[in-house]
């Protein structure tokens, strides 16, 4: 059991990388290229070395692999424990993929303080790993709050104009959230007498307790994902944070809510879960057609995306929730996808905004008379996140409205019609933005993509069309797992059932 | 018994009064030139007691009469004292130096409160709790004023002196409603007392009498509503006098109370319980919405300590064995959070002069990078955002509250816990976000630049040696709980 620490090595990785960039001296000039080479690296190691897990991750077993268990605070049964399995693995793969694409992302735009930028980045890498890895609960929630530390610091230092407003709202809604996990956190402790994951999997929580329990791991991953109506936090984090910043923010740390609704609510508290799955369907439906009317509205690029990724989580929400196998694998593939392709398309705007420092739909048109290879390459991801099949964002939200029509065909119903609206405003802007004519002065000196743009695009497009031509790697890792915690899920509200019978 | 075995039991209480009585005799001789002497041997003084602290019975062992008690819960106490006031007085000699408090009485002084201090949560009678915290106090209320030239110092000292001097008169009259309704002084005899409850006739009586030694104590950790004076009293002292007062003796009485509650009137757990919760939970919410406005950094600090100290309360209310074991978990973070806190503060200065205001803060990031670090360390710490320090300290007092069934005090602790998280924020963002102002002085001497990153090591790994400390928590804990 105790093999190589794969899983230790890739959270820790980073962190080595951080210790080089303190150590660097010089002038600023010299410590910045550093800085910047040496998170490059650090961030491309630890993806290479998280290529392994996939490598040798074994889909024929629903149980955690890559298993390491230390004592860290035995009078209170804490571990340091660490695994994934397959809801979680592809997660950590998302994390360590993105980052050196941040990096890159990074590299000619951020000038000021670049050691603190790439250390935030890299403790930031750590901290998401991490979430994705843990198998102790007190350790999930050390690693799911300190992300918060270095987004607070990315956000406020390095944003726009309302950076200050967006870090305090970033971080003072995600820390209300999160105590009330705490909370929940501290009461299972209690309750069950540990913090270990796979135990507390095979604890039945009492009844009565289940739904405070759920409503305060709502209050935390709900304002993580996030559902309406806590959403508000997100369209300003992402419209004042720097592009990398924003990538990471819609590229991983929104699963966090997905993740641990899948890893916490469902199996820990099947029978809240099922009480509660038509709030979260209300929610999300709501969600997803509120959102997508608004993002119709927007006139700044960043914020439409940014409430598009609010309706795409709407289906993730949804699907987890349908507790059927194609809902659940349809909500991961759909965080997984959403994950490639929000980043991708905030890195679509970066690319415009640092030629022209702004992100006002109404300054551009026209593109694709100076830069056509732009305009394919945001296509592809525009069409991704419109869900056109072929790309992965049409796998996950088929899947989940597959999983929907099973139980409830009204929210499949509905859900459908937020597809139109999103192919409203995405067909829109990219009309708004890439065709027309080309008059203002200043779009016409502007660049096509630059050796260093299609290096970090050029992966993300891969990723899309393999994830939607050939999605079946992608789902046999999580069946097992998944299957499992239908399994259990099932149990539990088959058990409820009987005693229910008996009772009569 | 042999009065040789009770010294053996003293041996850090006493080579600490009888050095600093011998340092007196030499202070008074040599003038205030030997201030750096005094001092530095002051600080070995410490250092050696605590050895001998360490070194002291692993049993629980009486003296005097049973006034007098050495257990490892006493011991843990010590050495935290011992720590807390060793770090102040190092950093606070540059300071005095350079700011004209000349007078070689201010080690000697600390060294006697210290005293006081170690009596206290070594007291195993009320009488002795009585001369150890009057000791501690009349020590503090001259430190408060130790810069006569400074009216706001003047100001501190007697705000305190007249406060402190009420406080001990309601802990007196406390002490005599106990005494007459139990017609004991002694802790055992009171355990024994109140052990299997109380007779309806005594009830009444004994529980003002712990109400107004609670009040009164209350008064020393400077929990709502008894806080009033710790603003006046942070803001007037001197910088490192303040630091040496949000630690030390906020430990000390901290853990006496925690003594005084759980082992004499442990019986009584009904009766107080309520009305910790209450204290906590006043001082914890006031502590934060009080400290949003402030400009002045000590005030700030005063507020914060105040939220703290209800948070170390929640672990009291749950009076369980967890709950104590937390408490002395989070003094110990509060402790080295703390000492590094203020030892940032002290290096906050312009031209040798110390800049209190906290909007002076903005743009210190890109002056000086490695003092934002630590100071932010801090701050976060201070807020309870994990991986550092404070998130486990306030974990574990939660975590008993919790296993105590006190479900709301938890979930408006945190709350609160969130409203302070802004405050601490606000000073990172300042750092951080804003525009440089003017520099604040490169020099910061080699004193405090150690104490900051040390403190700042053990904030920021503390998941590390969250177990060793845990254990040792749990084994100062036991002792109450025998």
């Amino acid at each position: 059991m105790q093999s190589f620490p794969v899983l230790s090595l890739t959270i820790f990785l980073p962190l080595i990388g951080v210790l080089f960039i303190l150590l660097v001296r010089g002038n600023d000039e010299t410590s910045a290229r550093n800085a910047r080479y040496t998170a490059l690296w650090t961030s491309i190691a630890t993806f290479i070395v998280s290529i392994f897990l996939w490598i040798n991750f074994d889909i024929g077993t629903a149980d955690f692999q890559f298993v390491e268990k230390h004592q860290w605070v035995p009078a209170y049964q804490i571990y340091y424990h660490l695994g994934v399995d397959g809801i979680s693995m592809l997660f950590v793969l998302l994390s360590t993929a993105l980052t050196p694409l941040c990096v890159l992302a990074s590299w000619k735009v951020i000038k000021e303080r670049v050691r603190e930028y790439m250390i935030a980045f890299l403790i930031l890498e750590t901290m998401m790993v991490g979430t994705f890895s843990s198998l102790d609960f007190l350790l999930f929630y050390v690693f799911f709050e300190g992300s918060l530390i270095p987004m607070f610091i990315i956000i406020g230092v390095w944003g726009g104009g309302r950076r200050v407003y967006s870090a305090f709202k970033f971080f003072l809604f995600t820390l209300t959230g999160s105590v009330l996990l705490l909370v929940a956190l501290m009461t299972i402790h209690f309750q069950a007498g540990t913090t270990d994951i796979p135990t507390l999997l095979n604890f039945d929580i009492p009844a009565e307790m289940q739904p405070w329990l759920w409503i305060a791991f709502f209050a935390s991953f709900a304002v993580k994902m996030p559902m309406w109506p806590v959403h508000t936090w997100l369209p300003d984090a992402h419209v004042e944070a720097p592009t990398a910043g924003s990538v990471i923010l819609a590229g991983v740390l929104l699963k966090m809510g997905g993740y641990g609704f899948l890893r916490f609510s469902l199996p820990m508290l099947p029978l809240a879960s099922e009480q509660f799955t038509p709030l979260i369907y209300t929610l999300s439906v709501i969600a997803i057609i509120y959102t997508s009317l608004v993002a119709l509205a927007q006139e700044d690029m960043k914020k439409l995306i940014a409430y598009s990724s609010v309706a795409h989580m709407g289906f993730v929400t949804i699907g987890i929730f349908t507790s059927t196998v194609y809902g659940i694998q349809g909500g991961i593939f759909q965080m997984l996808s959403h994950g490639v392709i929000s980043a991708a398309l905030f890195l679509c705007v970066g690319v415009v905004y640092d030629r022209m420092h702004t992100r006002e739909i109404s300054r551009y048109g026209g593109l694709i008379e100076r830069m056509p290879k732009y305009a394919v390459v945001f296509m592809i991801f525009m069409l991704g996140a419109v869900g056109l099949p072929g790309t992965g964002g049409f796998i996950g939200e088929f899947l989940v409205l597959l999983g929907a029509f099973q139980v409830n065909t009204w929210v499949a119903l509905l859900a459908t019609s937020g597809i139109v609206l999103g192919a409203a405003y995405m067909l829109f802007m990219y009309r708004r933005v890439i065709f027309g004519q080309l008059e203002r002065a200043d779009l016409k000196g502007i660049m096509d993509l630059e050796p260093r743009e299609i290096v970090i695009f050029a992966p993300l497009i891969i990723l899309v069309l393999w994830m939607g031509l050939w999605p079946q790697p992608f789902l046999q890792v999580m069946d097992a797992s998944v299957l499992n915690l239908m399994q259990n899920y099932q149990d539990a509200l088959g058990s409820l059932d009987v005693t229910g019978l008996s009772n009569r | 018994m042999d009065i040789l075995t009770d010294i053996k039991l003293i041996w850090p209480e006493l080579c600490i009064a009888l050095s600093a009585m011998s340092l007196l005799m030499i202070g008074a001789f040599k003038g205030d030139n030997s201030t750096k002497t005094i001092t530095w041997m002051s600080i070995c003084v410490m250092g050696i007691a605590c050895l001998l602290v360490i070194l002291g019975p692993e049993t629980p062992s009486l003296a005097f009469n049973n006034l007098f008690v050495v257990d490892q819960f006493s011991n843990y106490s010590k050495v935290l004292i011992l720590i807390g006031a060793t770090l102040t007085l190092i950093f606070a000699l540059p300071f005095n130096l350079r700011e004209g408090i000349p007078q070689f009485e201010f080690p000697i002084l600390l060294l006697f409160a210290v005293l006081g201090m170690m009596m206290m949560v070594s007291a195993n009678d009320l009488i002795a709790l009585y001369l150890g915290i009057e000791l501690q106090s009349l020590s503090l209320y001259v430190l408060a004023a130790i810069r006569r030239d400074s009216i706001k110092s003047a100001e501190a000292g007697l705000k305190y002196f007249v406060l402190g001097a009420l406080s001990s008169g309601i802990l007196l009259y406390g002490m005599t409603m106990v005494y007459g309704f139990s017609g004991a002084t002694g802790f055992n005899e009171l355990e024994l007392a109140f052990s299997d409850g109380v007779a309806n006739n005594q009830l009444i009586g004994v529980t003002v009498g712990v109400i107004f030694i609670l009040c009164a104590l209350a008064f020393k950790v400077s929990a709502v509503p008894f806080h009033m004076w710790t603003p006046d009293v942070y803001e007037g002292a001197p910088t490192p006098i303040t630091a040496f007062f949000s630690i030390a003796p906020k430990i000390a009485a901290m853990l006496l109370l925690a003594r005084v509650l759980l082992e004499p009137f442990g019986g009584l757990f009904v009766q107080w319980q309520q009305v910790i919760c209450f204290i906590a939970i006043a001082s914890m919410t006031f502590g934060a919405f009080a400290a949003i406005n402030q400009t002045n950094i000590k005030r700030l600090m005063a507020y914060s300590s105040i939220g703290h100290m209800g948070f170390v309360l929640v672990g009291l209310a749950a009076g369980t064995l967890a709950g104590l074991q937390a408490v002395l978990l989070y003094l110990t973070v509060y402790l080295f959070m703390n000492v590094g806190t203020f030892a940032c503060i002290l290096a906050m200065k312009r031209d040798d002069r110390m800049v209190e205001e906290i909007n002076q803060l903005a743009g210190y990031s890109r002056t000086n990078p490695r003092m934002t670090i630590a100071l932010t360390i801090f701050m976060f710490s201070m807020a309870g955002i994990p991986p550092l320090a404070g998130f486990f300290g306030k974990y574990f007092v939660f975590k008993a509250a919790i296993d105590a069934e006190l479900y709301t005090l938890t979930v408006i602790g945190l709350l609160a816990s969130v409203v302070s998280a802004f405050y601490y924020l606000r000073i990172v963002k300042l750092m951080y976000f804003d525009e440089a102002m003017d520099e604040f002085d490169k020099s910061i001497g080699k004193e405090i630049s150690l104490i900051t990153v040390g403190m700042s090591i053990v904030t920021a790994f503390f998941i590390i040696i969250l177990w060793p400390v845990l254990d040792n928590a749990a084994i100062a804990a036991s002792s109450i709980f025998l």
